[in-house]
């Protein structure tokens, strides 16, 4: 139920609309819940409405903080 | 697909696996709830639990929102549309949820309840605007993720001057019924579920923030970390949940970090409070009545209630008896504990509320792990 996926902003709509892209497939949500929403920014849809714009520099945050067990599990 | 794909990296995940396991301490037994049913869908789906050392038990919680709704609201749903005449819009989610009488929204919409399932609050309000001689409600159900979406058509309802719409609210809140468990006797007296962290909600913390959380880590001194739901933010919760253990902290930690803040979303939160207001009470499957759980649409917003509209009054209708979605949903038993789990109570023929929605813990299990249980016997 509250699942929601990330997916890319391809275009702005007028009345706080977005045209999203999600692997290809687009849809028509909206943006009411967000503000500063930019084309191409990635933000996380649900029931048809963003409720938060992704944030690319935390996201490789999180990944290097996967990458670190690795690193620990095999130390140089 | 970018910000999924990356986070369902097998080999990453037995990294952090190894970690886990590096790291927990000998002798320990780690008791961990993933609160949500979406953590507890991937941990189904992705077999984490086979990536995990023995010493990590996970414990479902009740965070699925169709699992906890109590079978008195479906049957007031079904009313609504049988006995008032009005077109219900709901989230597919519920439509298979059993109610009394052996029906369920489904079953109603069959024998010609004019029920349709809609994807977004906003479809309700177009089919109002479509059907202007019809009454249609909304039926919403949902915690913090769905909220907003409910408030902002409200709005627009009364914007747009609508008479013939209004919403069924049934709103609730994540906070709430994580201190309901903490203060269960099955937790404080009896012991019967072993907590000593949690897997904090992924979607409903992107609207509320992390801030709600910090007084479970102070007050009950059980660390909380907020996690996404793709496998690798759980396994990485974990293994942050275990070194808080191990070094004897109980803090707020935040894994999600690419989509929730402390704050939250402003926006959003200031919207649901302009709508909503708390119920003193609200039932929940298995949890029963949980005080200040739920929201009400505020009097200044009476015309778009359902409840007030139609004069609905809620009555409360006991599980069917063989059913132990109560205690699964408490994390007092498992669904394997239960004597109909895959037999009488399938997906396909859902007999209680843990079955219906993916993320149900009975559903979950049965879909991806039933046959784990079954002893291999030689040809």
């Amino acid at each position: 139920m509250c699942l929601a996926i990330p997916a890319r902003v391809v275009e702005l709509l007028p009345g706080d609309e977005a045209t999203i892209d999600l692997a290809g497939v687009r849809k028509r949500i909206s943006l009411a819940l967000v503000e500063g929403i930019a084309v191409d920014d990635y933000v996380i849809v649900h029931v048809g409405y963003a409720l938060q714009r992704l944030d690319p520099a935390e996201a490789a945050k999180t990944l290097a903080l996967f990458a670190d067990a690795r690193l620990l599990e095999n130390p140089a | 697909m970018k910000y999924i794909a990356e986070y369902r990296d097998g080999t990453l995940a037995r990294d952090i696996a190894d970690r886990i396991a590096a790291e927990a301490r000998p002798g320990r037994t780690y008791s961990l709830m993933e609160f949500c049913g979406g953590h507890t869908h991937a941990i189904s789906r992705y077999g984490l639990k086979d990536l995990l050392p023995p010493a990590i038990n996970m414990v479902h919680g009740p965070g699925c929102p169709v699992c906890v709704l109590p079978i008195g609201r479906i049957d007031n749903a079904i009313e609504l549309a049988m006995q008032h005449g009005a077109i219900v819009c709901t989230y597919a989610d519920t439509m298979r949820v059993p109610a009394s009488g052996g029906l369920s929204l489904m079953k109603a919409k069959a024998r010609g309840a004019d029920i349709r399932m809609v994807y977004s609050a906003a479809d309700a309000l177009r089919i109002a605007q479509e059907n202007p001689e019809r009454q249609v409600v909304f039926f919403a159900i949902g915690f913090e993720t769905t909220t907003p979406p409910t408030a902002l058509v409200i709005k627009g309802a009364q914007a747009a001057g609508l008479k013939n719409f209004s919403v069924f609210c049934n709103h609730v809140l994540t906070p709430a019924a994580i201190t309901h468990i903490l203060e269960s006797p099955e937790v404080r007296e009896l012991g019967l579920v072993p907590l000593d962290g949690f897997i904090g909600p992924a979607h409903v913390s992107t609207i509320i923030g992390s801030q709600p959380y910090e007084y479970f880590a102070e007050e009950y001194a059980k660390p909380v970390v907020i996690a996404g739901f793709e496998p690798l933010d759980v396994m990485q919760a974990i293994l942050m949940l275990v070194r808080q253990l191990n070094e004897g902290r109980a803090e707020v930690e935040n894994e999600f970090t690419r989509a929730v803040t402390p704050e939250g979303n402003a926006k959003a939160k200031t919207l649901v409070a302009d709508v909503f207001e708390l119920r003193k009470t609200f039932e929940w499957r298995g949890l029963g009545e949980v005080p200040y759980s739920a929201l009400k649409i505020k009097a200044a917003y009476a015309d778009y209630d359902a409840e007030a509209r139609f004069g609905i009054r809620y009555q409360s209708v006991p599980d069917n008896k063989a059913c132990e979605c109560g205690a699964i949903l408490r994390g007092v038993k498992k669904p394997t504990d239960c004597k109909v789990f895959g037999t009488v109570c399938t997906p396909e023929n859902p007999l209680g509320s843990c079955m219906v929605s993916s993320e149900g813990a009975c559903a979950a299990h049965y879909t991806y792990g039933r046959f784990k249980d079954v002893p291999v016997k030689a040809a």
